[in-house]
């Protein structure tokens, strides 16, 4: 399914600046792995060292956040948008995700 | 850690004291008057009526409201609920700036503001209630006068001090609504717990460069911060110094929106954003939409909440005291006169720049080489290892990360600059700017 991944401001340096994404994958878990892979900067920033999504990034499918779908086992369809939606708290504390 | 002794905040049942809010949440205070059937055209003399002061207005506040008060959706009831609300601003900054005006301009009774920072003159590309007249002074003074001089029927109240585990609640408990204006996760996850615990609602704003986040927490109705964001990220994760930097009109949208989310659920129209979390990127002009939904095992609003005090949130968020990086031991450092000596008894030596290609522009040492901190590892083929070696950024934090990288890969006549170019323009060289 060929779906698209919107990046937010603070990691799109990973990704050659883009704002989009699109990647082949038939689950959420599959899409980031695929984005990680091909943007390698970009994996510590989603992934934790044991290859867990870190807990102040949020994933939403569409606007439903994926932790009340099937998490990174939701399905997904053609055509459908994932937000990485991270925390951010004003212009001093996301240094710490953003180098 | 949970104070020892203090017992359990009570949860409270309903919520005294307050003006009727959105949703037909119990008022605890006696409306003396009837829907108006008053009318305001030109400057007619009000009918009198037997009112107390809070709940009338006066001729100057009639004119001063008007278009406020023309509006079927807000009108003498929405003015007069204005007037009666107390709303706490946290942050009297980028966000508190544009919120408090705005509050403070639609008539607000009592603004609070919480903030012991003072006005810097970095601070004037976005704080708009600060003028260049005002730098030094604390932002509370600052605030203050601005607000009083566009509203001076506003009662503002100022806290100069640190919001803590010890003082959140009693600071909190006489406001019926709070905005968090705060740039810090301990803080944003103490105000949201203190919010929870005393069943106020917490309008929430954040933003970083081209990006914001808006959001109306209200955990007798909906989900709390900790149900969006359970944990912050650990300081130094990625350890950097390289400064976010901010669009300075990107806050004063944010914080409009704050306002505007405060100043509707006081008057009780529209929708409030509980339940949704609005994302702006200013640089898509898009404004998102996300579903927020209550975590029912949240720990603070859940079904069992397993925090029923306010905790140590500088240690929930891995912080301690100001430090906010890690610190990479091991590295050699120099000082800015050390290496000015360098240069002047023409010691052979690499000066390298680890600072982003914008910031070289602003300003650089002479005889610096620019490799970003993250073309490093690709571009140490073009250093030598047998040179001596000094390497800086801005602050000395980069250069710090720049300095271990190269000593793992076998460099060993590496420095790191202590304090950066900010510290060679304080000891060496003046005229390099700061920034």
């Amino acid at each position: 399914m060929a779906v698209k991944i919107m990046i937010p401001t603070p990691l799109r340096q990973y990704v050659g600046k883009r704002d989009q994404v699109e990647v082949e994958a038939k689950t959420v878990a599959e899409a980031l792995s695929k984005l990680a892979a091909e943007y390698s900067e970009l994996r510590r920033h989603l992934y934790t060292e044991e290859g867990k999504l870190r807990s102040f990034v949020n994933i939403y499918l569409g606007d439903e956040d994926i932790r009340l779908l099937q998490r990174e086992q939701t399905p997904l369809h053609e055509n459908d948008v994932l937000s990485i939606v991270p925390s951010i708290a004003g212009g001093t504390a996301l240094r710490c995700i953003c180098s | 850690m949970a104070n020892p002794g203090r017992t359990p905040y009570p949860r409270p049942q309903s919520v005294p004291n307050s003006v009727l809010l959105h949703d037909g949440l119990q008022a605890g205070v006696q409306r003396h008057i009837e829907p108006p059937a008053l009318h305001f055209e030109g400057k007619k003399e009000m009918a009198t009526l037997t009112l107390t002061p809070t709940e009338q207005l006066s001729k100057d506040e009639i004119l001063r409201y008007s278009r406020h008060l023309i509006m079927p959706e807000v009108g003498m009831e929405g003015q007069l609920k204005l007037k009666k609300a107390k709303v706490l601003c946290i942050g009297a900054g980028g966000l508190g700036s544009p919120l408090a005006l705005y509050l403070a301009a639609a008539g607000v009774g009592r603004l609070g503001i919480v903030d012991f920072d003072v006005v810097d003159f970095t601070n004037l590309q976005r704080q708009v209630i600060h003028t260049t007249a005002d730098v030094g002074k604390p932002k509370l003074t600052s605030a203050k006068e601005s607000i009083l001089e566009l509203n001076p029927n506003v009662e503002v109240v100022t806290y100069e001090t640190r919001l803590t585990s010890e003082n959140a609640l009693d600071l909190l408990k006489d406001y019926d609504i709070i905005v968090d204006g705060t740039d810090n996760f301990p803080t944003r996850y103490l105000v949201n717990d203190a919010c929870v615990l005393l069943g106020k609602p917490n309008v929430y704003g954040s933003i970083f460069r081209f990006e914001g986040q808006v959001s109306v927490f209200d955990a007798r109705k909906g989900p709390c911060y900790r149900c969006l964001y359970p944990e912050p990220p650990p300081p130094g994760l990625v350890p950097s110094c390289a400064e976010g930097g901010v669009l300075g009109v990107l806050p004063g949208i944010v914080g409009c929106i704050q306002a505007m989310e405060a100043i509707k659920l006081i008057i009780g129209q529209g929708q409030p954003l509980i339940g949704r979390l609005l994302v702006y990127d200013a640089l898509s002009i898009k404004f998102r939409e996300l579903k927020l939904r209550k975590n029912p095992e949240c720990p603070v609003c859940g079904a069992q909440p397993t925090i029923t005090r306010l905790i140590d949130y500088e240690q929930f968020c891995g912080i301690r005291g100001e430090e906010h990086t890690p610190v990479i031991t091991g590295i050699r450092e120099i000082t800015a006169r050390e290496v000015k000596k360098m240069m002047d008894e023409k010691k052979p030596f690499v000066l390298i720049d680890v600072r982003e290609p914008h910031e070289f522009q602003i300003c650089r040492i002479p005889g610096s080489k620019l490799i970003p901190l993250g073309e490093v590892p690709k571009r140490m083929n073009e250093l030598n290892s047998a040179d001596e070696m000094v390497v800086y950024c801005r602050s000395g934090q980069r250069s710090a990360r720049a300095v271990d990288l190269l000593m793992k890969a076998g460099f060993r006549k590496v420095h790191n600059l202590g304090g950066g170019i900010l510290a060679w323009s304080d000891q060496v060289d003046p005229s390099v700017p700061k920034y």
